[in-house]
């Protein structure tokens, strides 16, 4: 092999090596062009009033959002508690009692729903809650949301459950503890961090989703009370205000997306940190 | 420990949700074409009455109609008056009517984003016809350029703009077409959803003005507001007596005059293309869509009051929106008609 | 398998312990099955709520571009075209980007800058889709219609993919806003299968005389090619099903066109459009039909996605090292 051919076969591998580093470095700026832009566009417009006040007429400028940060809250805690419990029961099933027939059955299940596109879940929802009651309603839109946080809430402690360590299994029932105390003491509290990381996740996900609530949680102009009044939620209001022609809204469309972002990724870091510090795991 | 304490403050915090304040609320829906005036309305009337509170989601005549049909709002609202097949729709789920009521006047404007345009172009209908049957394709060409001597025209392309969701000023928009276009009238029709030749669309009223506001060289039509509180221009357009004229509150009223004497019992009229020297050919009544029956009292109660309102105290708040007054015999007739609603 | 109970203790409270178990048992079944029902009334209400274009149009329901609700005529043709021609794009920006970035993360640095920068990458798959939407309408858009149209059309304007006018919104931007929204996806999967390339392949490589790209290149990538196909199957998923991004910028109309600068419409942004309002039987049901088919592409991806996924990270750890 020649010098020559050598050093050309060294220079394309630094260079084709420089750009896979452009690459992941243009990735990651994207994020932090976001993050800036919003905090640019939207860092201006929030003040006081957008977090305490209503909307204002189409039309006339100022009023802020507090509807849709109150909704956007509601839907995402019934959603928990309808995801949530279905998920993390499902998945003890799946971990300590299940056969492996019925496991795969209820695995499958739940990658299905896990890949279904969102806006069909809004016309299942819609089909299922919506038109039986006759009105867009808050838990509607919880529901929706809630069989989005399933499947990840239903494989997540799935997972973590089996890799709790057999000996921590194995000395509580040696001490006499029955199968179901054996669970509920030992071996959820030991896989709880992980466990938590993907409520968090799943809730994370959900909290950002526009197209199921379209048709279910509807959308108001005030604040909406109990549950099943239609309500204004954050992602909505913000595809609403952001396609329409008004400055002002566009102003307010920034601001609240500022909110929701700053929301998904405290979240979502939080969650991260949780996990990163390490599922407890005795010592033998 | 911890945990319980936490779950208490949330459940207490639920509760506080919950049972705060106990306004009735009343649900509608419907045309983004009086969403100016109706959001304004509902402000005011909710100011003078807190008790109710009335919550109009603008999404559109076509959304309003299904969804008032289908029993998950209270009324609905529409520029495009439901059609026989609708009405028996509606009359065949529930086993009673609904009623409009024509709320306020209002016209479809053209309007267009065009470098160095601010001022008013005129509009022919063969120009408009062919501007949205996709034949028309250029600013400049003769349909467009003719009534408008003086105007430096680019030699760009035209964008056309539609609404992509159900709307009654679509149907409005059409139904004016197939009055003056023989080939649009069988090649599209009117309807407040419709196979369009060519075009971008965008959601609602309020999505196509953000998107001609937007795009260069670019036409769309809107109710008249949504021109006027965007600053975008907004053409005159040639009436049946052949004037150029431009819409407003009086060419609005005009077009309106002949219609409000022979006002059908059902409300349900078109008056586009109307005659009359000064009448705007593209103007239209909106309505509200009322079910004829209602279970609930305090409701049927509550948009009865309102309705009444509407008709005295609301009209005097639409010129300011340049929407125009409804005609002294509308008002009058449904007067009498709001003690249908059972 | 029954638990042991304590040797101890009156029968009573041996029987009153297996119950326990029975019941938590019973408790946690009742669950599973609940997502068991959940999804198969979703997919039994998608297929019955769709029956009458099936039974009015039967096949030629996917290849008619006519979409006309007046006249009861609906075909499903340009919504599927949308969908594929915005996935495509998104993918041809996204899947070299990507897989580069993947390696980067993989091959070259340093294990801990490789786990921020990932985390970073985690992040951004957070990000909402209607934010992604409200950068598309105000940065993208203008974009496209300022620096991109100009910069393809006026040299390449005679291919039939670029020719035509700008509007701004069209396939092309939608395709955009979706590569940003789908990099995450195939970076942390490629990275993931890359890992798990066992090193001695590296090092055969390196050994034998190759520089450190060609190892990448010619070595390392090939064995982990069914797992990067897997990452892409992810990513076309994700791109198949995202609704608001792109019906904020695709021009929401429903026609088929060669050039990328057009206006189109995808399947989840008519269904987002029109769902609330489509009066009358067929047309609804129409919109159903559609979600079904969108449905069945995102099942069969997602599907695949995963074999490829494991048939690569197994392969990693036969081969062992």
């Amino acid at each position: 092999m020649t010098n020559g051919r050598l050093r050309w076969r060294k220079f394309v591998s630094n260079f084709m090596l420089a750009m896979t580093g452009v690459c992941a470095f243009v990735s990651v700026l994207v994020l932090f062009f976001i993050l800036g832009y919003l905090l640019f566009n939207g860092g201006t417009s929030i003040n006081w009033d957008f977090f305490t006040k209503l909307p204002k007429p189409v039309g006339e400028t100022g009023g802020g959002m507090s509807n849709a940060i109150v909704g956007s809250g509601k839907i995402l805690l019934l959603a928990s508690l309808i995801g949530v419990p279905i998920g993390f029961l499902g998945g003890i099933y799946l971990a300590e009692f299940s056969g492996k027939g019925m496991a795969s059955v209820v695995r499958y299940a739940a990658d299905l729903l896990n890949g279904v596109p969102s806006i069909v879940i809004g016309i299942f929802a819609y089909s299922l809650v919506v038109l039986p009651f006759k009105h867009f309603s808050a838990y509607a839109g919880a529901f929706a949301l809630g069989m989005m946080m399933i499947p990840i809430t239903l494989r997540s402690t799935e997972e973590f459950l089996k890799s709790v360590p057999r000996m921590l299994r194995e000395g509580a029932m040696a001490l006499g503890a029955s199968k179901w105390k054996t669970i509920a003491t030992v071996i959820v509290p030991a896989a709880y961090r992980g466990i938590m990381t993907a409520i968090l996740l799943a809730l994370a996900r959900v909290a950002g989703e526009t197209a199921p609530l379209l048709f279910t949680a509807f959308g108001n102009r005030f604040e909406s009370h109990g549950w099943s009044q239609p309500t204004a939620t954050l992602p909505v209001m913000i595809y609403t205000y952001a396609v329409s022609p008004y400055d002002d809204w566009h102003r307010q469309a920034w601001a609240a997306g500022l909110v929701l972002l700053g929301l998904v990724l405290i979240i979502n870091i939080l969650a991260r940190t949780i996990l990163s510090r390490g599922i407890a795991v005795p010592r033998s | 420990m911890k945990r319980i304490a936490g779950i208490t403050i949330g459940v207490l915090a639920l509760c506080a949700i919950v049972l705060a304040d106990n306004a009735l609320l009343i649900n509608g829906a419907g045309a983004t074409f009086p969403y100016p005036i109706y959001s304004k309305w509902f402000d005011v009337y909710h100011t003078n009455n807190p008790n109710f509170q009335f919550n109009y989601q603008s999404v559109g005549s076509g959304a309003g109609i299904k969804q008032v049909t289908e029993g998950t709002v209270d009324f609905g609202a529409t520029d495009g008056p439901m059609n026989d097949d609708q009405l028996k729709a509606y009359q065949d789920k529930h086993g009673s009517g609904i009623l409009h009521f024509p709320t306020v006047l209002g016209a479809d404007v053209p309007t267009y984003n065009i470098q160095g345009v601010t001022g008013a172009l005129n509009f022919t209908p063969e120009a408009l016809a062919g501007i949205f049957l996709g034949k028309v394709t250029k600013w400049n060409d003769p349909a467009i350029a003719g009534p408008n001597k003086g105007v430096s025209l680019p030699a760009a392309d035209i964008v056309v703009v539609h609404r992509s969701d159900g709307s009654g000023t679509t149907y409005i928009w059409t139904d004016y077409l197939s009055k003056v276009s023989e080939e649009w009238k069988s090649k599209v029709s009117k309807g407040t959803s419709v196979n369009w030749p060519v075009g971008l669309g965008g959601k609602g009223n309020e999505g196509v003005t953000g998107l001609i506001k937007q795009t260069p060289n670019s036409i769309g039509y809107v109710e008249l507001i949504y021109a006027v509180q965007n600053n975008i221009p907004y053409g005159s357009v040639k009436n049946s007596s052949g004037g150029f004229v431009k819409a407003d509150l009086a060419s609005v009223t005009a077009a309106a005059a002949g219609a409000a004497k022979q006002m059908p019992d059902d409300f349900r009229v078109s008056i586009t293309n109307a005659p009359g020297k000064t009448a705007y050919p593209i103007s239209s009544f909106t309505w509200l869509l009322i079910p004829q029956k209602f279970q609930d009292a305090p409701k049927r109660d509550a948009i009865k009051g309102f309705l009444k309102w509407m008709l005295a105290d609301g009209q005097n708040s639409v010129e300011a929106l340049s929407y125009a007054k409804l005609p002294k015999e509308v008002v009058e007739k449904e007067k009498k008609a709001i003690n249908n609603i059972q | 398998m029954k638990s042991a109970g304590p040797v101890s203790g009156s029968r009573s409270f041996l029987a009153k312990l297996r119950n326990g178990d029975e019941i938590a048992r019973l408790v946690t079944l009742i669950f599973a099955t609940t997502v068991v029902l959940i999804t198969a009334g979703l997919v039994w209400e998608l297929w019955v709520n769709s029956a009458l274009p099936r039974q009015k149009f039967g096949f030629s329901f996917f290849v008619t571009s006519v979409w006309d609700p007046i006249m009861d005529q609906f075909g499903a043709l340009p919504f599927i075209y949308g969908t594929m021609v915005t996935s495509a794009v998104a993918l041809v920006i996204a899947v070299p980007l990507g897989i580069g970035a993947a390696i980067f993360l993989a091959e070259l640095a340093p294990p801990r800058v490789s786990d921020i920068l990932q985390f970073f990458i985690d992040l951004l798959a957070a990000v909402p889709s209607v934010i992604y939407g409200l950068l598309g309408v105000f940065i993208v858009v203008p974009l496209m219609r300022t620096v991109i149209y100009p910069a393809l059309n006026k040299p390449f304007g005679y291919l039939p993919i670029f020719k035509g006018p700008s509007y701004g919104v069209g396939f092309m931007t939608a395709g955009i806003v979706l590569a940003i929204m789908v990099i995450p996806y195939i970076i942390s999967v490629s990275r993931e299968v890359l890992l798990s390339v066992p090193r001695d392949q590296r090092e055969a490589a390196l050994a034998l005389g190759s520089t450190r790209w060609e190892s990448t290149w010619k070595v390392v990538v090939p064995f982990a090619k069914t797992g990067i196909m897997g990452s892409i199957f992810l990513a076309l998923a994700r791109a198949l099903g995202e609704t608001m991004a792109v019906t904020m910028v695709i021009g929401n109309t429903p026609k088929i066109a060669a050039s990328l600068f057009a206006p189109g419409y995808s399947i989840a942004a008519v269904i987002a459009n029109e769902f609330t309002e489509a009066t009358g039987d067929l047309y609804l049901q129409s919109l159903i039909a559609l979600g079904l088919v969108l449905f069945l592409l995102t099942f069969i991806l997602n599907g695949l996605a995963r074999l490829l996924i494991v048939v690569t990270t197994q392969k990693g750890s036969e081969v062992g090292g």
